[in-house]
């Protein structure tokens, strides 16, 4: 099986062509051999340097703070079990002495004078609210624009290059300073995180969705442009039909991603779940952050899920396995 | 070929109307949907009160900090004394402190200021007199000259001194605007329109006749803001006059004003540097010239090109992390390889649990472990992505084919044998693809929990917008940071490309 034992006789029984054959294998082998381990040997030097030079920069050293690693679940045991629930449901704790700690009940949001949603619920659908509205905007602009990126629609090549190249600076432009810069016009609140995400989404979903089209079948497309449909009708005639599904399985795809992105958003002052997190780390507040972790792990695990069955039901068992981009 | 008429069409359809019609429910679900994506986003306007916050948003100072972004402002201040003028800037100002634009014409006379010279009391050092003398009646930074008859007069009395000082000066902001500023009247003009404003000095500001409309005043007396549009704009005060001058571009953006280069030609810092004189004795011009770059105090190249070296290294690390540990991992939790239904199911729960709890969770509590620094970002993103790898990784496994680990087992190959020549060929390239998608994601990533604490540039650029006032070097990064991403997507799309071809993944 390994290479050494065809080394060791050479052409014990092969023939003049054998012996070519069997020199050139020998010799993409050890070529092969080489670059695997050249490449093996850059990853280490790098993975040292990068590694040092992190260690260097970072405000605790690696080897001090490594004993430390987990202790952020130190930060999750909250006084008694039953702590975690009163934070979720904002119930009056036995340990309030007044703090922020404890003050659970003070959160509540009244919706009517007896009926409440308690704090870090409504966070949270705030957040899915911010990510639903973000993706449902990113979806209406990427379509309209994934068309005239399209090889196969548009003659124009300027007009696909400019498309594509403006897409592409959405999607690369980084969604924190976009964040930052409507903060500073907006003040704290979610419209911020509602535009940042709103932009990235449409630069990501008219990536796709121009690969999308550019893959559908034109025959449709050619039929409609016999009968002498416009370029309008043909798009939507022709073209949509057969690429809505594959568009929706992408953009619920891009709604797990944006709700991740919108907590993060979030906590550098968009609003939602994400800031109340971010306070509750930084304060110490073992119950609350909990809480707030596992609403936001069910949450996230409960929209993968429901994405993850739409998308199998629309598009069958097509590949959207992938992560997608985030 | 056959034509068919309006008659002949109309009789096919009324013949098979289903096959025209569509379903009806496909139509009544597509409408339903659209309608409920309506009331949604009427809910969502309401829910997060869009038209307020629209309403209440600063959108004049959008367009200023827009222009920072391009574009700096110069800001002489020029402040009326007593019959004659004091120009200064500020020390941050991009021209320095001591400028001399050639836009701001000075005319400078000889001109008769009263000083007030108090008496000490004790009325017969000069030395003392002179000292209290130029701690009160400081002119530009200057101690205002005192005579010696000054000391022998009585107490606090007012004296005439001759001076040469700025009487007039003539301000020019683009090409078609100006302002001519003398004590006591301020003179605008913006194209054909002309502002002349009377001050009386420390106490009101008054136009001669009505404002145009590129002025305002918001009451009687009160200060006249003069807005040129992009060029600048200027404060009229009753005791001052601001002026902001724009001008595109990033300023000082190689050498900061306490440089020695700064203000210099590329050429002659080049004949500096590779010829010239030492400026500071104790080194080479071409590390000084080197180091005050590094340390511009505006652009803090070096603290930028560190931070951005950290989130590339975050995401480097991280995704090379998370592929060695998931790699073991997927072999055991793929149910065609391993055997075991509990191993499995277990190590799939597992990956799970670290793609859900978000990348910001992960980030927010490393932060606390190894403080704000790359650490914590390599670490969140390791942390997150070996799960995503993971149930990728062990997805891929599940796929293979099994003809190749047959054959190899066949001939009676050890157990690792059997994965090392049956499995990981078929699937080290999808790996290795996958990987470098996520490690260009990740070089995105890193830049937004590096905001929270977790290092990086996200960290810098955060504190820069804090600020609002140093939008420049957000553009900076930005652009910084657009190239890296370029950069990387460009080099993993080729490395894919060169793994696994042109198959989407």
């Amino acid at each position: 099986m390994t290479t050494s034992e065809h080394a060791a006789n050479p052409g014990a029984q092969l023939s003049e062509a054998g012996l070519v054959i069997e020199r050139h294998w020998q010799e993409l082998a050890s070529r092969r051999r080489l670059y695997t381990l050249g490449g093996i040997a850059f990853m280490v030097v790098a993975m040292g340097g990068s590694l040092w030079f992190a260690n260097e920069t970072n405000a605790g050293k690696l080897w001090d703070r490594l004993p430390h690693f987990f202790d952020f679940v130190s930060m999750l045991i909250p006084r008694d079990a039953t702590e975690v629930w009163r934070a979720l449901f904002d119930l009056p704790s036995p340990y309030d002495d007044g703090s922020l700690k404890f003050n659970y009940p003070e959160g509540r949001i009244y919706l009517t004078e007896g009926f409440y949603v308690p704090q870090y619920f409504y966070k949270m659908l705030e957040t899915l609210n911010i990510a639903l509205v973000s993706t449902l905007i990113g979806f209406g602009a990427g379509f309209l624009l994934c068309f005239l990126a399209a090889r196969n629609l548009v003659a124009n090549r300027w007009l696909r290059f400019f498309v594509r190249r403006f897409m592409e600076v959405l999607r690369a432009f980084p969604e924190i300073v976009i964040a930052g810069f409507f903060l500073a016009i907006f003040s704290l609140g979610a419209i911020p995180a509602i535009i940042a995400v709103s932009i990235h989404t449409i630069g990501a979903l008219g990536k796709m969705y121009f690969e999308v089209v550019e893959n559908a079948d034109m025959r449709p497309e050619e039929g409609l442009r016999a009968a002498g449909a416009n370029w309008t009708e043909r798009v939507w005639f022709g073209i949509v039909p057969q690429v809505m599904p594959n568009f929706i399985s992408y953009l619920l795809l891009r709604f797990e991603i944006n709700v991740r992105a919108s907590t993060i958003i979030g906590a550098v002052g968009g609003g939602g779940i994400g800031e109340v997190l971010r306070l509750s780390i930084s304060r110490g507040h073992e119950a609350k952050t909990l809480a707030i972790v596992l609403l936001l792990f069910l949450t996230i695990v409960a929209v993968d899920q429901l994405s993850a069955y739409l998308r199998k039901k629309l598009v069958g068992d097509q590949a959207f396995a992938f992560g997608g981009e985030r | 070929m056959v034509l068919l008429s309006a008659s002949e069409v109309d009789e096919i359809a009324s013949r098979h109307p289903d096959a025209f019609a569509g379903s009806s429910r496909r139509r009544l679900v597509s409408w339903g949907l659209a309608a409920g994506t309506v009331a949604y986003l009427v809910f969502a306007w309401w829910f997060f009160s869009v038209g307020t916050v629209m309403a209440n948003g600063r959108w004049d100072i959008a367009g200023v900090y827009l222009a920072d972004w391009v574009s700096y402002e110069v800001r002489p201040r020029i402040e009326f004394e007593d019959g004659y003028l004091d120009i200064s800037y500020s020390r941050g100002d991009p021209l320095g402190e001591n400028a001399n634009p050639d836009w701001l014409v000075k005319e400078r006379a000889t001109v008769q200021s009263r000083v007030i010279v108090p008496d000490t009391g004790s009325g017969s050092g000069g030395g003392t007199s002179s000292s209290s003398g130029s701690f009160l009646g400081t002119v530009n930074g200057e101690p205002a000259p005192t005579g010696g008859a000054a000391s022998s007069k009585p107490a606090a009395k007012p004296e005439t001194v001759l001076r040469e000082e700025t009487v007039r000066a003539t301000v020019a902001i683009g090409s078609a605007n100006r302002i001519d500023i003398a004590p006591g009247v301020v003179t605008v003009t913006r194209g054909t329109e002309t502002l002349v404003a009377d001050i009386v000095r420390d106490e009101s500001v008054t136009a001669r006749g009505p404002l145009p409309s590129w002025a305002t005043q918001r009451n009687p007396g009160d200060k006249i803001a003069v807005s040129f549009g992009f060029p600048g704009r200027a404060d009229i005060e009753d005791d001052e006059v601001k002026i902001s001058h724009r001008f595109w571009g990033w300023e000082n953006f190689v050498f900061d004003t306490y440089s020695p280069f700064w203000g210099k030609s590329a050429g002659e810092v080049w004949r500096l540097v590779t010829s010239g004189q030492r400026i500071d004795p104790a080194r080479s011009n071409l590390s000084l010239a080197w180091n005050n770059i590094l340390y511009n105090a505006e652009w803090q190249h070096l603290d930028v090109w560190t931070k951005l070296l950290q989130t590339i290294v975050m995401a480097f690390v991280g995704t090379v992390l998370a592929s060695v540990v998931a790699f073991p991992l997927a072999f055991l939790a793929a149910r065609n390889i391993t055997q075991n239904r509990l191993a499995n199911q277990l190590l799939k729960r597992f990956f799970d649990f670290q793609r859900s709890v978000d990348m910001l969770i992960w980030a927010l509590f490393f932060t606390r472990a190894f403080g704000p620094g790359p650490l914590a970002g390599m670490s969140a993103i390791f942390f997150t992505d070996t799960g995503t790898l993971g149930k990728l990784y062990s997805e891929a496994l599940e796929n293979i084919d099994d003809k190749q680990r047959e054959g190899v087992k066949s001939v009676g190959a050890a157990p690792t044998s059997v994965q090392r020549y049956g499995v990981v060929p078929q699937v080290l390239p999808v790996f290795l693809s996958q990987s470098l998608y996520f490690w260009e994601s990740n070089t995105r990533s890193a830049t937004i929990i590096g905001a929270v604490g977790a290092g990086g540039i996200g960290l810098k650029l955060w504190e820069a917008m804090r600020t609002n006032s140093d939008w420049e070097n957000v553009a900076y990064m930005v652009v910084l940071i657009l190239i890296v991403v370029f950069v990387f997507d460009n080099i993993s799309n080729a490395l894919r490309r060169r793994l696994v071809g042109d198959r989407p993944i």
